[in-house]
């Protein structure tokens, strides 16, 4: 992968507080939160459910908004974005997997990886090759005609994992992307995920497990919208500072 | 949107909506009887209004047509006879009138009519026989097929010959040409000269059957001479004496501007000169806009019950797409997660309900070309089916589909991406 600033961090939380507000009470699902991804970097997010992990990557991925603070992905600044900025930024720097897949019924495997492209201002030429490499990557070339309804879990969780990869995104974001699936098909949507680490991508994972946390290469822990700790491991390459 | 773009999402549309097929086509219902009756409004409209300028056409839009009627019964004066005499009607009074001091009169055409029965060998027939001038045929723009109308020396030399319209030709001379052969008007024989066209319209298109009538002409004074002023007439179980001097006047106007001027003359002279009321003014130019009344008012009663059903229809949409918009919530969230500006999303809502409304009004054009026929076969009214009928109710589906999923779809498109996604 040739990333065009390499020495740039992909995403840049400064000073992010997101605020929900409950009637006279206010929730700090982010609470003046600081915090540095690198390029080439593979984190895992854990914490106790409702210590902020969805609201962050939700921040991550601009489909939620910091209510102070600012974020910068790529180097862009979102906060002066408008709605069809941010969405534009989405099409094209974004990859999401989601818990419970998220495929869109009425089309097929082939239509399915392709939808960013669709959105994009300026669309490739080459989106169907693209497609299409990236289904027989996962393993789904046989199916690209077949409805999300058609297939197992694990073959859902790959079509949606080729789609999160079909814009050439500098940041995948991935809630809880294995907990739908049973420990045999998790393992294996792992192995997908460490390989697009080798290859040199950046990845953000929720999750709940120890062993998956375990697997990546680092580990953001969260504790009521605060940093609770930071644990990087070895294969630490590019220069993340908090 | 580039044209790759906008099949995508048409074919998106469709693909949601088939999702759905039994829902998408009671949605189109409404729709699909609005602009069936738009359409088929405009066809009975256009019928009814072509087919009053015809009649127009064929009584004359200059002519002002005075008719002898028979007063109501009076029952106290020779009921109880077999026998009697009734005498009413225009007269050769009136006719003088008229012609010699009405301004704006060009040529006024006397009418007698004869009752007698009409054969030949062994057809028989009871056509309006009438007697009357040769001006007759270019006052009321009648049309010769064959042979020629009554000319200036048949009325002078009172000769026995008469013009058949085309109804009694055919019925007499089923396999002949009748030019040249005799038939009988009561007693006595009459040559043919020729035939009359029984409608000015040349072409034998979709008038209704019976509108066609069956008369023969003779020279106005051969009728005087062998039948004279009193008449019998056969009624059930009592014979009739009839006097009427001129069953009808046809008053030619020089200009159509000076018809009403001339009708009022008429009107006034007539009220003047007649104790009983005992005739009739026919302005086929009053006619007209009497239809043209008419017309109107049945587009204004047919144009509600459209808009209504398009209203409703509308209506329909709209409730039926709110529902997808809410029922597709997390679709939403997942596409504007992958990068869907709003427009995008507005336009795949709109572009649904463009399509449901299309394809209401695809199937309400249909349907809205059968009901023409199936009037005009059932009721016998013309219709008349203009190409713009068709694309005006296309174009107002299509417009129906805009207008009421404009909401539903803004409603989609300014969903937050978060909550959407969190949808069940
Ligand atoms: N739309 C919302 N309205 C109000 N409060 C919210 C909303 N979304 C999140 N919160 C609150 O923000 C806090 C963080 O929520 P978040 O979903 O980020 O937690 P989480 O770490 O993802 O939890 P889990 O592991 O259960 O998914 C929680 O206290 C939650 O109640
Ligand atoms: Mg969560």
């Amino acid at each position: 992968m040739a990333e065009p600033s390499s020495n740039q961090p992909v995403a840049e939380l400064i000073g992010v507080t997101r605020n929900y507000r409950m009637g006279t009470n206010v929730v700090r699902a982010l609470d003046n939160f600081s915090f540095t991804f690198g390029r080439g970097e593979y984190w895992a997010v854990m914490g106790s459910s409702g210590s902020g992990k969805s609201t962050l990557l939700n921040v991550l991925g601009c489909i939620d908004r910091p209510t102070e603070g600012d974020y910068k992905v790529d180097g862009i600044s979102t906060n002066s974005l408008d709605d069809d900025a941010l969405s534009e930024l989405r099409s094209r720097k974004l990859g999401f997997v989601f818990q419970s897949y998220n495929l869109i019924p009425q089309l097929n495997v082939l239509e399915n990886i392709m939808v960013p492209l669709f959105y994009q201002d300026d669309p490739p030429a080459d989106g169907e090759e693209r497609a299409r490499t990236l289904a027989a990557r996962v393993g789904l070339s046989e199916r690209l005609d077949h409805r999300p309804t058609e297939l197992s879990g694990g073959q859902q969780q790959r079509v949606a994992i080729a789609r999160a990869l079909v814009n050439h995104p500098a940041l995948i974001l991935a809630d809880e992307a294995t907990g739908n699936l049973d420990s045999q098909t998790a393992l294996e949507i792992l192995a997908l995920l460490d390989e697009l680490h080798a290859e040199g991508r950046t990845i953000v994972l929720v999750t709940h497990e120890p062993d998956v946390g375990e697997r990546a290469q680092h580990v953001l822990r969260l504790k009521d919208g605060r940093i609770e700790s930071v644990k990087r491991g070895q294969r630490s390459m590019a220069g993340a500072r908090a | 949107m580039s044209q790759s773009t906008f099949a995508r999402t048409v074919r998106l549309g469709v693909s949601s909506l088939m999702l759905h097929k039994l829902r998408a086509l009671l949605t189109t219902l409404g729709v699909l009887f609005g602009t069936s009756s738009v359409i088929a409004m405009l066809a009975i409209g256009e019928g009814a209004s072509e087919e009053a300028q015809e009649q127009i056409r064929q009584l004359g839009s200059r002519n002002v047509i005075l008719r002898s009627v028979k007063p109501r019964e009076d029952f106290n004066t020779g009921a109880s006879q077999n026998v009697r005499v009734l005498s009413y009607g225009l007269t050769e009074d009136d006719l003088a009138r008229i012609s010699e001091t009405f301004p704006g009169v060009a040529r006024v055409v006397p009418v007698r009519e004869i009752y007698e029965e009409v054969r030949r060998s062994d057809r028989a027939m009871n056509p309006r026989v009438m007697a009357t001038l040769p001006v007759y045929r270019d006052v009321t723009g009648r049309v010769v097929s064959e042979g020629r109308f009554l000319a200036d020396n048949d009325e002078a030399g009172v000769s026995n010959v008469c013009v058949l319209s085309d109804e009694v030709a055919n019925y007499l001379f089923p396999f002949q040409s009748p030019l040249g052969e005799e038939i009988k008007v009561g007693a006595d024989y009459y040559t043919v000269v020729g035939i009359l066209l029984g409608r000015v319209r040349q072409q034998s298109d979709s008038a209704p059957a019976g509108k066609s009538t069956a008369e023969v002409f003779i020279p106005l004074e051969t009728g005087r001479k062998w039948y004279g002023n009193m008449q019998v007439r056969m009624r059930a179980g009592s014979r009739e004496m009839e006097e009427v001097e001129l069953h009808e006047i046809v008053v030619e106007v020089d200009a159509p501007e000076n018809v009403p001027v001339v009708a009022s003359a008429c009107r006034e002279m007539l009220a003047r000169n007649h104790k009983q009321s005992d005739y009739e003014i026919v302005v086929p130019l009053e006619l007209l806009l009497r239809a043209e009344e008419t017309k109107r008012i049945f587009n204004i009663v047919l144009g509600s019950i459209a808009s209504i059903s398009l209203l409703v229809g509308g209506i329909g949409i709209m409730n039926v797409m709110l529902a997808t918009v809410t029922e597709r919530t997390r679709e939403i969230g997942i596409r504007r997660a992958l990068g869907a500006k709003r427009r995008h999303i507005v336009s795949q809502f709109l572009v649904e309900c463009v399509v449901l409304s299309v394809g209401g009004g695809l199937l309400g054009v249909a349907l809205g070309l059968a009901i023409p026929l199936i009037v005009e076969r059932y009721a016998e009214m013309r219709t008349i089916i203009t190409p713009s009928a068709p694309i005006l109710a296309f174009l107002i589906s299509a417009g129906v589909g805009v207008i009421f999923g404009l909401y539903p779809a803004w409603r989609a498109a300014t969903m937050d991406p978060v909550e959407a996604l969190r949808h069940e």
